[in-house]
């Protein structure tokens, strides 16, 4: 089992979830996030005073796969994702240890799919 | 002591006052026409916070900004253009057989306080024309694009069609009744809305296509509450707008058309909230608030001619049809209008037009079908409907597709998508909230 954790530019959340539910992966976890990496800040401006912003606004997505999955929601997550600019984001896949389905109390794999 | 010094002051007063004032009919009905038109001019202008108001509260948090900036400055824009040129056009001397004024351009002598009091009337209601359009060009178009659009409708569009009803054109020589502007204003603002968002196209991901079928995706307004007291001012601005087209302070119509309006934007809300009751499971909101402003723009034009009774059947009638409009444009004709401007404002716009052709109860002025006029009321009615309707709508039409291929009409998708505070204005509308700005 795996967990896969990525940043993505708010905007191509929609089409980050339309590829993701094209690969029959249905379940998925959204948060709003902010944070910067190579694409650095903005700058916005308020009664003509510059305000630099170097927290952008990022939408963060995890989602729990079993191991045949990961690089099907890796593609899926890329070709939504993916304009070529600075800033589409990145994607970090992590071991996971146990899920556990609260309801059923079902562990596993099963709990996961 | 002081008693009596009180007494002395106010009785020099009553004689200063009495001896210097030349209190006569003529004198008198002119001050209230003066107060009664600037008071309710300035009614009629708080109904640009209303639209502000509906617009940003139906539309998503990531273009609230540039809806405010648009209502504000078509106002500013439009109030300007209309000084220069538009009430040469609307008002001027009469040119052409009645198709145009052509005089007044500029106008500012410093005496004359009747024209002063005229003209703040009528710019608050062109300015209600202007704005129409930009709830339904929401969250897509270039702020520069609206600008030069707002200057052309205050200008030329708006005050032409207003010179052939309330100008003294074409129109009012066959008698053609709109009281108060159903089709003056609402229907002006409603055909150009209607042809903005058909030449702009839906905003980006509201229509998906995906193999062959069509699905509507829903953009929910980001704040309920605010396009709630937007419709309050809206109809507290309407108090102004129907009972203010009287013209003159001491007419007798004033209280009537009060309750005439009332009774109609009551009845929308209560029609539009059934229909949606009935057909959604449940009342809708959003669509009950388009249902008060349907009732209100149905019996702008009637509201003086039509009896308390018609105009509830008015507002029942403008309910249902703003709700079926809403969903025709969105569903059918797959034509993209974030706040129902079209449906609100054309629809019953032109209703309410035709309805003082049916429910017209007032000899000499509109005498409708239902009350022994005949039909020749009704077809002047439709005549006018349907004239106005075509020269706004080629106008606006080639309007908007000049601005379109000069200019460019549209955002690009990617500053659609991260919304048009950040791209149009560098500035967000709700800076330290957590705005999902992907919805």
């Amino acid at each position: 089992m795996k967990l896969i954790i990525a940043y993505i530019q708010p905007h191509k959340l929609n089409e980050v979830k339309q590829e993701l539910y094209r690969s029959e992966i249905y379940k998925i976890s959204v948060t709003n996030a902010m944070g910067c990496g190579q694409q650095k800040g903005f700058h916005e401006s308020y009664r003509g005073v510059d305000i630099e912003v170097n927290l952008l606004k990022k939408v963060r997505i995890e989602i729990a796969v079993n191991d045949s999955f990961v690089k099907l929601t890796i593609d899926a997550i890329i070709r939504g994702a993916r304009s070529g600019d600075i800033g589409d984001g990145k994607i970090f896949v992590l071991p996971l240890e146990e899920c556990i389905r609260i309801r059923t109390g079902e562990t596993g794999s099963e709990a996961i799919g | 002591m002081k008693k009596q010094m009180l007494f002395l002051v106010i009785l020099f007063f009553l004689v200063t006052v009495a001896s210097f004032a030349e209190e006569s009919i003529e004198s008198l009905t002119a001050a209230m026409d003066m107060l009664w038109l600037v008071l309710t001019g300035a009614l009629v202008f708080f109904m640009q916070a209303g639209f502000a108001l509906v617009e940003t509260g139906l539309t998503r948090a990531k273009n609230a900004t540039n809806i405010i900036m648009k209502n504000l400055m078509d106002f500013c824009f439009g109030s300007l253009a209309f000084w220069m040129i538009g009430w040469g056009l609307m008002y001027g001397a009469d040119k052409l057989g009645g198709i145009i004024g052509f005089s007044d351009f500029f106008k500012g002598p410093m005496e004359d306080p009747t024209f002063y009091r005229d003209w703040f009337f009528q710019v608050v209601f062109a300015a209600t024309a202007a704005t129409i359009v930009s709830g339904a060009m929401a969250e897509r178009t270039q702020f520069k694009s609206y600008l030069i659009y707002t200057v052309f409708i205050s200008a030329l569009i708006y005050p032409v069609s207003g010179h052939w009803i309330w100008g003294g054109g074409w129109l009012a020589e066959l008698g053609f009744h709109d009281f108060a502007g159903s089709t003056v204003v609402h229907s002006v603002g409603g055909w150009a809305a209607l042809m903005g968002a058909i030449v702009i196209g839906p905003r980006t991901g509201k229509y998906i296509r995906t193999e062959g079928k069509v699905i509507v995706r829903a953009f929910p307004g980001h704040n309920i509450p605010l396009a709630a007291l937007g419709v309050f001012i809206l109809w507290f601005g309407w108090y102004g707008f129907n009972p203010g087209s009287t013209l003159s302070g001491v007419s007798t119509d004033i209280s009537r058309v009060a309750v005439t309006t009332t009774l109609a934007g009551a009845a929308g809300a209560v029609s539009a909230m059934i229909v949606s009751w009935v057909w959604f499971k449940k009342p809708d909101a959003s669509m009950t608030m388009n249902g008060v402003l349907a009732g209100l723009v149905a019996i702008t034009a009637p509201c003086a001619v039509v009896s308390p009774g018609a105009a509830v059947v008015i507002g029942l009638i403008a309910g249902l049809l703003v709700v079926l409009s809403v969903e025709f444009i969105d569903k059918t004709l797959k034509i993209d209008d974030p706040v129902g401007a079209v449906s609100v404002h054309m629809v019953n716009g032109v209703f309410g037009t035709l309805a003082v052709g049916i429910w017209g109860n007032v000899d000499g002025v509109a005498r409708g079908v239902l009350h022994g006029g005949g039909w020749s009321q009704l077809g002047v009615q439709a005549l006018g409907v349907v004239t106005v309707g075509l020269w706004v709508s080629f106008m606006s039409l080639l309007l908007f597709m000049a601005i379109k291929a000069v200019f460019g009409l549209r955002v690009s998708e990617k500053e659609e998508l991260m919304g048009l505070d950040i791209t149009e204005h560098r500035a967000e509308s709700y800076s330290g909230f957590q705005i999902f700005s992907n919805m």
